[in-house]
């Protein structure tokens, strides 16, 4: 039992802390927003440059080998800094496809390109009906010679516009609920038969919603058993929650910082507004909630090792109930706590608001996640 | 990082469970599970078979009857100790007054003290609060004033847990009334025998009587019972507070309370059905079972924080473990009462001293939500443990 860093892991967030200190003010971040896409290629190969892209692939990958804790520490840190980069969608997610279940052919064409930060991906999964259930798919792949045809339209595809790769969940057999039957298929982005439409999200991301028609695969865009990929896109999404949840977390932190020096320095009635007991006490809740959170992103990255898939399913959803809550707590009152200036474009703090609130609605929010805990006979 | 328990840690957590199912009264930890009171008898049976077998002191130094445990070991032994559940140790004598005498007590002090109450030989209460001094502890007026070799002792105590069985109290007394407020208190220690010392009940609004009105009238004490320097008092009071600060989460007792809710929850009926089968009641447990789990991470960081720097530098997250233990075990109370519905109505005239084994298992489940209450109140308020995080780590 040791909550502390390793000297290594200390070196790994003292450099990303470091060069995101130097490259992601505020400011610097409205410029990042404005390029194509809505994130900075330059700040994308910085990263590249630190090995962070390569950081969870396996050293025969290309990568260094980096584990649960080191995403949590990264992904913390991106939090921290507000950090627009496709992250979570190209190195957590799309990497985390090839990692567990990629072919040494589909590892060899892919991870390279993410690692030096050529390349990024974009995970496809979200329907107009199918809400927070991975299994509810009715995006279909045909078989066609050795090959698939895809058809059936995605949503809020986070990193969709600049993705060069989609990661596409689709439907090789059964009705559109069933649990067997969904595959994984890596599709280009240029392929023939898919269509775009950008936008800019809430919290100041990018994404797309995405339609395939007739789109022709290879027998090689299959990732893992095309009939029966459901534990895999099980177990990579838990591995993006736990990377939420981290990123919440810094999130968090950086919004109760902000928030107490605001609150220490704005005066009001001739004192600061800080000195006022029920502010006192509103800042030491968003701590508590804060301390939980933060408890629960490295419960949650312990259990992302567990070997038992109920278990770590389990465990990680309490994860994602906590952070939803503190997320909403603490987001909503660093607002209230800001007072008018908390409403405004121009301070921080709320941009930090909406990305927590943001995270709440990505891959299950906290009723989902309660109601999957009180189901699998809850967690004592 | 290493967030898993090692082999050793998990041996040891097996042969503490070994030991309190084979040890254990099997009547102490029946009312315990239905939230009875125990007779002093049954706790004090208890307390001398966990000192026989070396663990009634765990946390004090090994030359005063102490095990040496790492953090961990005695995180993983008050877990299993509440969660079994048995009684936990006698805290005014095993974790407040003892370390200060071991601490602070001169030579004699300790050899007279520490045996016996390591053997609950004295049962000892606390002398702090004061009606006119709670949260502002400070303020208080229970007046000391030396005569010869004698302490004269005058003034009232309140909210004394259990002082009907206690043999000894320790007093924070006024010695010096010119000095501000915090210089001229001492911490005084005499047996509730004196003459002069009346205790008084107090019934709380659970019907049940556990805590008392101490007073003080011409109390003679000799001198020698002052712990510590005169006028010093104050820092031994807040050593004491601090001095426990993993505990107050009682993450084993609402664990094992959660077991108890599930497993009623399986056999009482809602509609027809068990109520465990109510989305809704089914979500709210599962809720309070994430805000546990979350507290219980939250402790083990603290823990193993202080296994490694030591107990000198607080752990900014230890602020939090008041705060959300006692929400939680309020919560737990609460929802009891959801699953016994009109059920927590009947009240038993003859109350709950530990003997009246008549009593329906239900009867208890009200009383024992009220008398919840009082743990976002006591040990400083959970307003006064806000005040504390903004103080001390926000900077506020």
């Amino acid at each position: 039992m040791d909550f502390d860093l390793s000297e290594e892991q200390r070196l790994l967030k003292d450099s990303i802390d470091g060069l995101l200190t130097d490259s992601y003010d505020f400011e610097s971040r409205k410029k990042y927003m404005k390029e194509k896409g809505g994130w900075s290629k330059t700040v994308w190969l910085k990263l590249a440059e630190q090995g962070l892209l390569g950081l969870p692939f396996s050293e025969a990958d290309g990568g260094f080998g980096g584990g649960g804790v080191e995403t949590m520490i990264v992904m913390e840190a991106l939090g921290k800094a507000l950090v627009l980069e496709p992250y979570l969608a190209t190195v957590v997610i799309g990497g985390g496809f090839l990692r567990h279940a990629g072919s040494d052919a589909q590892k060899a064409a892919h991870a390279p390109g993410i690692i030096d930060g050529s390349k990024t991906l974009a995970f496809a999964q979200l329907e107009k009906n199918s809400r927070y259930d991975l299994f509810d798919v009715a995006t279909t792949a045909k078989k066609k010679g050795d090959g698939w045809v895809i058809d059936g339209e995605k949503f809020v595809v986070l990193n969709g516009e600049n993705a060069d790769t989609l990661v596409v969940t689709a439907r090789t057999k059964g009705d559109r609920r069933d649990k067997t039957g969904v595959g994984v298929f890596l599709v280009p982005a240029n392929a023939k038969g898919v269509t775009k439409k950008s936008y800019p999200t809430q919290d100041g991301l990018h994404a797309a919603d995405i339609s395939f028609t007739g789109v022709e695969v290879g027998a090689d865009a299959a990732i893992g058993n095309p009939d029966d990929s459901l534990a895999l896109i099980e177990r990579v999404v838990d591995e993006a929650r736990v990377a939420l949840c981290a990123e919440a977390v810094g999130l968090m932190d950086e919004s109760l910082k902000t928030t107490v020096e605001y609150i220490k320095t704005r005066k009001q009635f001739g004192v600061a507004i800080g000195s006022f007991q029920s502010l006192q006490h509103r800042a030491s809740d968003m701590f508590v909630a804060t301390e939980q959170a933060r408890s629960m992103s490295m419960f949650a990255t312990m259990a992302n090792d567990f070997e038992n898939a109920k278990e770590r399913s389990n465990a990680i959803a309490a994860a994602k109930v906590q952070i939803g809550k503190s997320a909403k707590f603490v987001g909503q009152q660093s607002i209230q706590l800001h007072g008018g200036i908390g409403m405004t474009m121009e301070a921080k703090i709320g941009h930090y608001f909406k990305r927590l609130t943001m995270i709440e609605n990505t891959f299950g929010d906290t009723d989902y996640h309660q109601r999957r805990v009180a189901d699998a006979g809850g967690l004592i | 990082m290493d967030l898993a328990f090692t082999k050793e840690e998990q041996a040891f957590r097996e042969e503490v469970r070994a030991f309190f199912r084979d040890n254990v009264p099997p009547d102490t930890r029946r009312k315990l599970v239905e939230g009875r009171h125990l007779t002093k008898d049954e706790m004090v049976t208890w307390w001398r078979i966990l000192n026989k077998k070396g663990w009634g002191v765990s946390h004090w130094p090994k030359q005063y009857g102490g095990t040496g445990w790492t953090s961990v070991q005695h995180y993983i032994f008050n877990e299993e100790l509440q969660s079994y559940p048995a009684p936990q140790p006698l805290a005014f004598g095993v974790s407040m007054v003892g370390p200060v005498i071991y601490t602070f007590g001169n030579e004699e002090q300790k050899k007279k003290y520490l045996p016996r109450i390591a053997n609950v030989d004295d049962w000892w209460c606390q002398g702090f609060s004061e009606p006119g001094s709670g949260s502002d502890l400070a303020s208080l007026k229970t007046k000391a004033e030396r005569r010869g070799d004698k302490w004269i002792i005058n003034g009232q105590k309140t909210w004394t847990t259990l002082a009907q069985h206690a043999d000894m109290i320790f007093c924070l007394c006024r010695t010096d009334a010119s000095a501000k407020k915090q210089m001229g208190i001492s911490f005084i220690v005499f047996s509730m025998k004196s003459k002069g010392v009346t205790v008084r009940p107090i019934q709380t609004i659970d019907g049940g009587h556990e805590v008392n009105e101490v007073f003080f009238d011409d109390v003679e004490v000799p001198y020698e019972n002052l712990i510590g320097e005169e006028n010093k008092g104050w820092d031994y009071a807040k050593f004491l507070l601090g001095n426990e600060r993993t505990g107050i989460a009682r993450v084993g007792v609402s664990k094992e309370r959660l077991r108890r809710i599930r497993d009623l929850a399986g056999k009482v009926e809602s509609a027809g059905r068990p109520i465990i089968q109510d989305a809704a009641f089914r979500e709210k447990l599962a809720a309070c079972e994430i805000e546990l789990k979350a507290l219980e991470l939250t402790q083990l960081r603290v823990v193993a924080d202080e296994g490694k720097h030591g107990k000198g530098k607080p752990n900014p997250a230890s602020s939090v473990l008041k705060i959300k233990g006692s929400e939680i075990q309020q919560t737990t109370t609460e929802l009891l009462m959801e699953v016994i519905g009109p059920f927590a109505a009947p009240y038993d005239v003859h109350g709950d001293d530990g003997s009246n084994e008549a009593m329906d298992w239900t009867a208890q489940i009200a009383p024992s939500y009220f008398n919840n209450r009082k743990v976002s109140i006591y040990g400083g308020s959970n307003e006064i443990q806000r005040n504390i995080i903004a103080k001390a780590v926000l900077g506020l």
